[in-house]
């Protein structure tokens, strides 16, 4: 393929944008517009609205949509998770029925991966798919369901063979939520929101054509989602500077937003906020404490350094180097960074942190950040499986005894 | 934060977080040519001796490889490269551990003279060192050991053909073999950062008193130089003498980190070698989680650190307005990694690595002395916060 220079595709996106870009359009409108031109995921194989462009030449992309202030696709929650599954493993009908949908925002998604027995040990599950003619039917329990009370559709690993070893017995499906025999009840988090669930399967039907890659591939397909997650969990970037932005788009998506966010709300506050630590030192006075400084710069040195290492990843990935090792250490760093920056939060704060609420500092959202931190080294996997990951695939380090080979059935479980 | 805070420790898009392919293949060739020269048996040879390096190895690599000239232009004799390029051999070098005058004469005194000299000094006095036939370094600290200019005491004052220099300068690295000395020194009656101005003069000169200290790290050798009425020439100016010793330590601060990335790495390293080597319980080490665990921690903080030395590099490279502030953070991030990854290793090693036999303390000496070496941590790390303005 012939290189294209980021001025060749600045140039492009530009007079496209200039054509197409009206803040007075609705919102679902405007997607269609970049599923159909490929500008909204230029990444993307251009039969599947994207432009087949290199992930450097994307950002390009990016950066032309905010100097002009337009509104991207819908890129919230397990959304481009899902999308980037099934761009990968989905047949080419699964494809037309669910992508489009997803970069307009239209539908919402969940993951059903993680169930009571099994955390850590995904492969550990036992919600059960059985194929009774054309359908399949899953009963089963799923839970720390992120968003499952919203979304339309959700990522369900199931087992299809008790038999096989536990990795082989899995299979990957797409479920409609909405459906009866699918039970969604909110879980209470330590931080007082509710953001995920517990969900009972009892006789859910899941047509066979919402079956992903073939039967028993279910391991294989959820490695693709969840290397998708943890990549996504270094971006250390600061929430997007949105200055005010008038016009009918602009207001469908903050309430889009609103609605997706809802569950997330505390989200933002996971990687500890470090962007608010220089502007909360200057109002606290706190700035002039010579060791609260020292551990101000001890953040965002980390911060910064964990950004840079995204970068360099990305970098090296664009030059056509192989994976560094940079690569898989942002979800490790990530709540690195979320932990030493609620301890920065604390010592800025002082005897304030104890407070919670509206009456406490910034409304509330340092308290959150306080008590939302722990979720970080826990979700999408925990940092002792990321230290394994780490260890194993990048050092070269034995693999851990395993104790669950031969039939499903067999293996010992909680 | 607000956009001007973003922007503050938001380097320019113009900085690469990639090095081209020439970039590695330059380094390939030089890791090949110091696996040939500095195994650790040579450093350890020579880390006994006084001068501490080999000057048949010094005139290879300044004949085969042109190493000292690497910051230096063209049109001085030099190999016409830049931060990156200079960093990539610091790392190397780091990694290597090579004994050798590097840092003093390309890093600290070249790029002294490069940042204060006249048009006509630089003529000068660049060519020898750009070609290795000449060592030199540059004296900073006193005995407070601060790194701070403003704590400079050593006064000099103008004569009629030049300055007479008085006072006592310490920790000068290859300060007994640099037959070049740069001297940051202040006019007689001046503070701060006023009166601050560079001055060469040989060390042999009348005046110029020199003696090895005995240092922790041996392969990297420390002297300390009296000054008694010692006759030198003003590098540059007086008006500005600040300004490119700042910039000359900075961009110091920004080697070393890569430096000491070097070092880090050949740490971690020998530590992953071991624990896939050292067999107890029926089982090797590095089949245990908490050694897994501490690899894969050790491995982090090393990119981490790496990000922000290659990162300080670049930024510096392209003069990015924000690159001094890197070099801070990059020097601060360094030195905690390289000394933690030292620790470590020697606790992965267990009791062997405690003992002299072992190679790694010859690391762990350097990480201590880099620690130190330029100002430590808690130095760069509050100038960093004044840089940022917070
Ligand atoms: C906020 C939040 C949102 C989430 N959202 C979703 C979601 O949307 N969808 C979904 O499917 N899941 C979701 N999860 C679940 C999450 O993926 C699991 O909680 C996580 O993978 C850990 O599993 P577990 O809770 O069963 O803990 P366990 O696996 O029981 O782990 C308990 C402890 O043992 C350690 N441990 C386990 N195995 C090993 C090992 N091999 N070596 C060393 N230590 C080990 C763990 O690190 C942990 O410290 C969410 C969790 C949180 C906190």
């Amino acid at each position: 393929m012939s290189r294209i220079s980021d001025e060749q595709v600045r140039a492009e996106v530009r007079a496209w944008l200039a054509a197409n870009w009206d803040p007075e359009m609705s919102l679902v409108t405007w997607r269609n517009k970049l599923a159909d031109s490929g500008w909204g995921m230029p990444q993307w194989p251009e039969a599947w609205y994207g432009r087949g462009l290199p992930v450097g030449l994307a950002r390009v992309v990016e950066e032309e949509f905010a100097n002009v202030g337009a509104v991207s696709v819908a890129k919230s929650g397990v959304r481009l998770l899902a999308a980037a599954t099934l761009l990968e493993h989905g047949s080419d009908l699964q494809k037309k029925k669910f992508l489009r949908r997803i970069l307009t925002g239209e539908d919402t998604w969940c993951q059903f991966f993680s169930e009571p027995g099994s955390g850590s040990d995904l492969a550990g599950a036992t919600t059960r798919a059985d194929l009774v003619g054309d359908h399949w039917i899953i009963n089963g329990q799923k839970v720390w369901t992120t968003s499952a009370h919203h979304a339309d559709h959700g990522l369900l690993l199931a087992r299809t063979d008790w038999d096989a070893p536990k990795h082989e017995g899995m299979s990957f499906f797409v479920i409609d939520v909405k459906q009866p025999g699918v039970d969604v009840q909110p879980l209470k988090q330590m931080n007082g929101h509710a953001s995920f669930n517990q969900v009972f399967f009892t006789d859910a039907i899941v047509p066979a054509e919402n079956l992903v890659a073939g039967v028993g591939d279910g391991w294989k397909v959820a490695m693709t989602t969840l290397a998708h997650e943890r990549r996504g969990a270094d971006g250390l970037n600061p929430p997007s500077k949105r200055g005010a932005r008038l016009g009918r788009i602009h207001a469908e998506e903050r309430s889009e937003l609103e609605t997706a966010n809802q569950p997330y709300k505390w989200y933002p506050q996971r990687a500890g906020r470090v962007d608010l630590v220089f502007e909360r030192a200057k109002e606290t006075g706190a700035n002039k404490d010579p060791y609260v400084r020292q551990e101000i710069a001890k953040l965002m040195i980390m911060a910064k350094s964990a950004e840079w290492t995204a970068r360099r990843a990305r970098a090296a990935q664009q030059h056509g180097r192989p994976q560094g090792p940079e690569g898989s250490l942002g979800k490790l760093a990530a709540s690195n960074v979320a932990r030493s920056c609620a301890h920065v939060h604390t010592l800025i704060t002082g005897a304030e942190a104890m407070l919670a609420g509206p009456g406490s500092p910034r409304d509330g959202i340092i308290a959150e950040i306080l008590v939302s931190v722990p979720a970080t080294s826990i979700a999408g996997g925990t940092d002792e499986i990321q230290r394994n990951i780490i260890s194993e695939r990048v050092l070269g380090l034995p693999k851990e005894p395993r104790f669950d080979t031969g039939p499903f059935r067999n293996v010992r479980k909680n | 934060m607000s956009a001007s805070d973003e922007s503050r420790v938001e380097p320019a898009r113009r900085i690469q977080f990639a090095f081209t392919d020439e970039q590695e293949q330059f380094r390939s060739a030089l890791r090949r040519f110091l696996k040939d020269k500095s195994p650790t048996t040579e450093v350890r040879r020579l880390m006994a001796t006084a001068e501490g390096y080999n000057p048949e190895v010094w005139r290879q690599l300044s004949e085969e490889l042109a190493l000292p000239g690497i910051p230096i232009p063209e049109q001085y004799g030099g190999a016409g490269f830049g931060m990156v390029e200079l960093c990539i051999v610091t790392e190397e070098l780091g990694r290597a551990l090579l004994c050798a005058p590097y840092f003093s004469t390309t890093v600290l005194a070249a790029n002294a003279i490069l940042n204060a000299g006249t048009e006509a000094q630089k003529s000068s006095l660049l060519p020898d060192l750009a070609s290795g036939a000449r060592l030199a370094t540059l004296a900073v600290t006193e005995l407070s050991g601060h790194w701070d200019p403003r704590e400079i005491e050593l006064v000099a004052t103008p004569v009629v053909n030049g300055y007479l220099l008085d006072g006592v300068k310490s920790y000068v690295v290859d300060g007994h073999i640099a037959n070049l000395l740069i001297v940051a020194g202040r006019v007689p009656a001046s503070v701060g950062h006023e009166g601050l101005a560079l001055f060469t003069l040989s060390a042999n000169s009348e005046g110029v008193q020199r003696r090895l200290l005995e240092s922790m790290d041996p392969t990297r050798k420390l002297a300390r130089i009296d000054f008694h009425g010692a006759h030198a020439d003003l590098l540059g100016s007086v008006d500005d003498g600040a300004k490119p010793l700042i910039r000359t330590l900075d961009q110091a601060a920004i080697a070393l980190a890569n430096e000491m990335m070097g070092g880090a790495q050949a740490l971690l390293d020998s530590a992953v070698d071991y624990a896939k080597l050292r067999v107890q319980f029926g089982r090797t080490i590095g089949s245990f989680q908490a050694i897994k665990h501490k690899l894969a921690d050790m491995l982090l903080d090393v990119e981490l650190a790496k990000s922000a030395a290659y990162c300080a590099a670049q930024a510096c490279a392209v003069e990015d307005p924000e690159w001094p502030a890197l070099a801070c953070l990059a020097k601060a991030a360094a030195s905690e990694t390289y000394l933690r990854t030292a620790a470590e290793c020697i606790q992965i090693h267990g009791g062997i690595g405690f003992t002299w036999d072992n190679d790694t303390h010859l690391w762990f000496k350097r990480a201590k002395s880099s620690e130190v070496f330029l100002g430590q941590p808690s130095y760069h790390r509050e100038l960093l916060m004044q840089r940022w303005g917070v």
